[in-house]
Protein backbone atom coordinates (compact mmCIF):
# COMPACT_ATOMS: atom_id res chain seq x y z
CA UNK A 1 0.00 0.00 0.00
CA UNK A 2 1.66 3.08 -1.41
CA UNK A 3 1.19 6.52 0.95
CA UNK A 4 0.31 9.65 -0.90
CA UNK A 5 2.28 12.02 -1.18
CA UNK A 6 1.00 15.75 -1.76
CA UNK A 7 2.68 18.51 -3.49
CA UNK A 8 1.52 22.25 -1.59
CA UNK A 9 3.83 25.44 -3.40
CA UNK A 10 7.42 23.88 -2.38
CA UNK A 11 6.72 21.37 0.18
CA UNK A 12 5.81 17.86 0.38
CA UNK A 13 2.77 16.80 2.52
CA UNK A 14 2.50 13.27 4.03
CA UNK A 15 0.27 11.47 6.25
CA UNK A 16 1.18 7.79 7.42
CA UNK A 17 -2.35 6.47 7.99
CA UNK A 18 -1.76 2.49 8.27
CA UNK A 19 0.42 0.60 10.53
CA UNK A 20 3.48 -0.12 8.00
CA UNK A 21 5.15 -3.09 7.79
CA UNK A 22 9.14 -2.73 7.96
CA UNK A 23 9.47 -3.12 4.38
CA UNK A 24 6.76 -0.58 3.66
CA UNK A 25 8.33 1.98 5.81
CA UNK A 26 11.66 1.16 4.00
CA UNK A 27 9.42 2.39 0.63
CA UNK A 28 7.90 5.03 2.29
CA UNK A 29 11.19 6.62 2.83
CA UNK A 30 12.37 5.64 -0.44
CA UNK A 31 9.40 7.62 -2.16
CA UNK A 32 9.47 10.80 -0.14
CA UNK A 33 13.33 10.55 -0.97
CA UNK A 34 12.82 10.02 -4.34
CA UNK A 35 9.43 13.03 -4.22
CA UNK A 36 11.77 15.85 -2.36
CA UNK A 37 14.32 14.99 -5.74
CA UNK A 38 11.73 15.17 -8.24
CA UNK A 39 9.78 18.27 -7.54
CA UNK A 40 12.81 20.02 -6.05
CA UNK A 41 10.98 20.15 -2.68
CA UNK A 42 12.30 22.43 0.00
CA UNK A 43 10.31 20.61 3.07
CA UNK A 44 8.70 17.96 4.17
CA UNK A 45 6.23 17.35 6.14
CA UNK A 46 4.78 14.08 7.79
CA UNK A 47 1.68 13.83 9.43
CA UNK A 48 1.82 10.59 11.90
CA UNK A 49 -1.56 11.09 13.72
CA UNK A 50 -2.56 7.41 13.06
CA UNK A 51 0.57 5.91 13.75
CA UNK A 52 -0.49 4.17 17.54
CA UNK A 53 3.04 2.48 17.88
CA UNK A 54 6.16 3.90 16.87
CA UNK A 55 8.61 1.23 18.25
CA UNK A 56 12.69 1.68 17.47
CA UNK A 57 12.30 0.94 14.17
CA UNK A 58 9.54 3.20 13.19
CA UNK A 59 11.74 5.75 15.04
CA UNK A 60 15.00 5.23 12.74
CA UNK A 61 12.90 5.09 9.96
CA UNK A 62 11.90 8.51 10.67
CA UNK A 63 15.02 9.81 11.87
CA UNK A 64 16.88 8.66 8.85
CA UNK A 65 14.14 9.98 6.50
CA UNK A 66 14.62 13.36 8.07
CA UNK A 67 18.46 13.15 8.09
CA UNK A 68 18.53 11.83 4.21
CA UNK A 69 15.73 14.72 3.63
CA UNK A 70 18.05 17.29 5.30
CA UNK A 71 21.35 16.12 2.77
CA UNK A 72 19.09 16.37 0.02
CA UNK A 73 18.46 20.28 1.24
CA UNK A 74 15.23 20.12 2.52
CA UNK A 75 13.63 20.65 6.01
CA UNK A 76 11.44 17.69 7.88
CA UNK A 77 9.26 18.51 10.36
CA UNK A 78 6.82 15.63 11.96
CA UNK A 79 3.55 16.30 13.40
CA UNK A 80 0.62 15.09 15.11
CA UNK A 81 2.60 12.42 17.29
CA UNK A 82 0.19 10.93 19.99
CA UNK A 83 0.48 11.16 23.63
CA UNK A 84 0.68 7.91 24.34
CA UNK A 85 3.61 7.52 21.30
CA UNK A 86 5.42 10.31 23.19
CA UNK A 87 5.31 8.77 26.02
CA UNK A 88 6.61 5.21 25.01
CA UNK A 89 9.57 6.98 22.66
CA UNK A 90 10.89 8.66 25.82
CA UNK A 91 10.71 6.14 28.19
CA UNK A 92 12.38 3.47 25.62
CA UNK A 93 15.87 6.01 25.42
CA UNK A 94 15.17 9.58 24.81
CA UNK A 95 17.46 9.40 21.69
CA UNK A 96 14.82 7.74 19.29
CA UNK A 97 13.13 10.80 17.87
CA UNK A 98 15.26 13.68 16.92
CA UNK A 99 13.52 15.19 14.39
CA UNK A 100 11.57 18.60 14.59
CA UNK A 101 8.01 17.80 15.56
CA UNK A 102 5.28 19.84 15.53
CA UNK A 103 1.38 19.62 17.41
CA UNK A 104 -0.41 19.42 13.84
CA UNK A 105 -0.75 19.97 10.52
CA UNK A 106 -1.06 24.09 10.80
CA UNK A 107 1.91 24.49 13.15
CA UNK A 108 4.14 22.14 10.89
CA UNK A 109 3.29 23.92 7.62
CA UNK A 110 4.20 27.32 9.41
CA UNK A 111 7.08 25.39 11.16
CA UNK A 112 8.63 24.07 8.12
CA UNK A 113 7.76 27.59 6.03
CA UNK A 114 9.82 29.09 9.00
CA UNK A 115 12.63 26.62 8.56
CA UNK A 116 12.99 27.29 4.67
CA UNK A 117 13.34 31.23 4.99
CA UNK A 118 15.59 31.11 7.86
CA UNK A 119 17.67 28.37 5.60
CA UNK A 120 18.04 30.83 3.35
CA UNK A 121 19.32 33.64 5.18
CA UNK A 122 21.71 31.39 7.77
CA UNK A 123 25.18 31.47 6.02
CA UNK A 124 26.01 27.43 5.36
CA UNK A 125 29.24 28.21 7.66
CA UNK A 126 26.35 28.44 10.42
CA UNK A 127 24.46 25.91 9.30
CA UNK A 128 25.43 22.82 11.04
CA UNK A 129 24.35 18.99 11.27
CA UNK A 130 22.20 18.06 14.09
CA UNK A 131 23.76 16.01 16.90
CA UNK A 132 20.99 12.84 16.54
CA UNK A 133 22.57 12.62 13.21
CA UNK A 134 25.50 10.68 13.43
CA UNK A 135 24.94 6.95 14.34
CA UNK A 136 25.28 6.05 18.08
CA UNK B 1 -7.73 -18.54 30.80
CA UNK B 2 -7.99 -17.52 27.20
CA UNK B 3 -5.07 -17.13 25.01
CA UNK B 4 -3.84 -16.07 21.66
CA UNK B 5 -1.26 -17.28 19.93
CA UNK B 6 0.47 -15.60 16.67
CA UNK B 7 2.81 -17.25 14.20
CA UNK B 8 5.42 -14.71 13.62
CA UNK B 9 6.95 -15.73 10.32
CA UNK B 10 7.12 -12.14 8.75
CA UNK B 11 6.98 -8.41 9.42
CA UNK B 12 3.15 -8.38 8.98
CA UNK B 13 2.53 -10.82 12.41
CA UNK B 14 4.60 -8.10 13.72
CA UNK B 15 1.69 -5.88 13.65
CA UNK B 16 -0.80 -8.39 14.26
CA UNK B 17 0.86 -9.60 16.79
CA UNK B 18 1.08 -6.01 18.73
CA UNK B 19 -2.68 -5.07 17.39
CA UNK B 20 -3.92 -8.39 19.12
CA UNK B 21 -1.53 -7.43 22.42
CA UNK B 22 -2.90 -3.51 22.24
CA UNK B 23 -6.64 -5.51 22.01
CA UNK B 24 -5.92 -7.47 25.40
CA UNK B 25 -4.80 -4.62 27.34
CA UNK B 26 -7.70 -2.07 26.54
CA UNK B 27 -9.97 -5.15 26.72
CA UNK B 28 -8.73 -5.61 30.37
CA UNK B 29 -9.16 -1.93 31.19
CA UNK B 30 -5.68 -0.80 30.37
CA UNK B 31 -5.52 2.92 29.42
CA UNK B 32 -4.03 4.04 26.31
CA UNK B 33 -0.43 4.99 27.23
CA UNK B 34 -0.06 1.28 28.67
CA UNK B 35 -1.96 0.09 26.14
CA UNK B 36 0.78 1.24 23.50
CA UNK B 37 3.44 0.25 25.70
CA UNK B 38 2.50 -3.50 25.50
CA UNK B 39 2.37 -3.08 21.72
CA UNK B 40 5.84 -1.14 21.50
CA UNK B 41 7.45 -3.76 23.55
CA UNK B 42 5.47 -6.93 21.55
CA UNK B 43 6.86 -4.94 18.59
CA UNK B 44 10.14 -5.03 19.57
CA UNK B 45 10.28 -8.73 20.59
CA UNK B 46 8.38 -9.99 17.60
CA UNK B 47 11.06 -8.11 15.12
CA UNK B 48 13.67 -9.42 17.43
CA UNK B 49 12.40 -13.07 16.46
CA UNK B 50 12.69 -12.08 12.83
CA UNK B 51 15.35 -10.96 12.54
CA UNK B 52 17.49 -13.07 14.71
CA UNK B 53 15.53 -16.30 14.23
CA UNK B 54 13.53 -15.83 10.98
CA UNK B 55 10.35 -17.32 12.75
CA UNK B 56 8.85 -18.12 16.17
CA UNK B 57 5.54 -17.49 18.66
CA UNK B 58 3.99 -14.83 20.05
CA UNK B 59 1.72 -16.10 22.74
CA UNK B 60 -0.53 -13.76 24.64
CA UNK B 61 -3.13 -14.97 27.73
CA UNK B 62 -4.99 -13.18 30.81
CA UNK B 63 -3.11 -14.11 33.76
CA UNK B 64 -4.82 -11.84 36.77
CA UNK B 65 -5.40 -12.72 40.23
CA UNK B 66 -7.56 -11.46 42.71
CA UNK B 67 -5.64 -8.40 43.68
CA UNK B 68 -3.89 -7.66 39.90
CA UNK B 69 -4.98 -7.30 36.25
CA UNK B 70 -2.01 -9.18 34.06
CA UNK B 71 -1.74 -9.51 30.67
CA UNK B 72 1.41 -12.05 30.29
CA UNK B 73 3.14 -12.28 26.77
CA UNK B 74 5.55 -15.15 25.75
CA UNK B 75 7.83 -14.30 22.46
CA UNK B 76 9.89 -17.26 22.08
CA UNK B 77 11.82 -18.10 18.71
CA UNK B 78 14.35 -21.18 18.45
CA UNK B 79 16.96 -19.02 16.53
CA UNK B 80 20.62 -19.64 17.38
CA UNK B 81 20.24 -17.59 20.54
CA UNK B 82 21.28 -14.55 22.27
CA UNK B 83 25.10 -14.98 22.80
CA UNK B 84 26.11 -12.30 25.97
CA UNK B 85 22.57 -11.57 27.19
CA UNK B 86 23.90 -8.87 29.60
CA UNK B 87 25.75 -7.14 26.63
CA UNK B 88 22.13 -7.06 24.24
CA UNK B 89 20.44 -5.37 27.83
CA UNK B 90 23.02 -2.73 27.30
CA UNK B 91 21.38 0.89 25.49
CA UNK B 92 23.14 1.30 22.77
CA UNK B 93 24.67 -2.25 21.80
CA UNK B 94 23.40 -3.58 18.65
CA UNK B 95 24.52 -6.60 16.99
CA UNK B 96 22.75 -5.34 13.85
CA UNK B 97 22.35 -1.88 12.62
CA UNK B 98 19.84 -1.03 14.94
CA UNK B 99 19.67 1.61 17.46
CA UNK B 100 20.17 -0.70 20.17
CA UNK B 101 17.20 0.36 22.22
CA UNK B 102 15.36 -2.53 21.64
CA UNK B 103 15.68 -4.79 24.62
CA UNK B 104 16.35 -2.27 27.30
CA UNK B 105 13.78 -0.07 25.77
CA UNK B 106 11.22 -2.72 25.97
CA UNK B 107 12.49 -3.91 29.75
CA UNK B 108 11.54 0.30 30.42
CA UNK B 109 7.92 -0.38 29.23
CA UNK B 110 6.52 -3.52 31.34
CA UNK B 111 5.93 -4.18 34.67
CA UNK B 112 8.36 -6.95 34.51
CA UNK B 113 10.39 -8.60 32.13
CA UNK B 114 12.79 -11.92 31.44
CA UNK B 115 14.28 -13.43 29.06
CA UNK B 116 16.34 -16.57 28.57
CA UNK B 117 18.38 -17.60 25.95
CA UNK B 118 20.18 -20.66 24.38
CA UNK B 119 20.73 -21.56 21.11
CA UNK B 120 18.10 -23.17 19.40
CA UNK B 121 15.74 -21.75 22.48
CA UNK B 122 14.94 -17.64 23.10
CA UNK B 123 12.10 -17.07 25.25
CA UNK B 124 10.99 -13.51 26.81
CA UNK B 125 7.90 -13.05 28.91
CA UNK B 126 6.76 -9.89 29.57
CA UNK B 127 3.74 -8.71 31.59
CA UNK B 128 1.89 -5.13 32.03
CA UNK B 129 0.16 -5.39 35.38
CA UNK B 130 -2.79 -3.33 37.27
CA UNK B 131 -4.08 -2.97 40.54
CA UNK B 132 -7.72 -4.11 40.44
CA UNK B 133 -10.15 -1.38 41.52
CA UNK B 134 -12.60 -3.22 44.52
Amino acid sequence: MKIPILKLKDILITSIQIDLTDEEAIEFQTDVLAKVSEIDANGVVIDITALDVVDSFMARVLNNTATMVRLLGAEVVLCGMQPSVAITLVEMGRELIGVETALNLDQAVDNINELIKSRATTSLKERRLEPWMGCR
Amino acid sequence: MDGVQIEIRDTRDIIAARSAGRDMARDRGFGSADQTRLATAISELTRNVIQYAGNGFCTLSDRSNERDIIVHVVVEDSGPGIEDLAQAMEFGFSTSKGLGAGLPGTKRLVSSFEIESVPGHTVATIELTKRKII
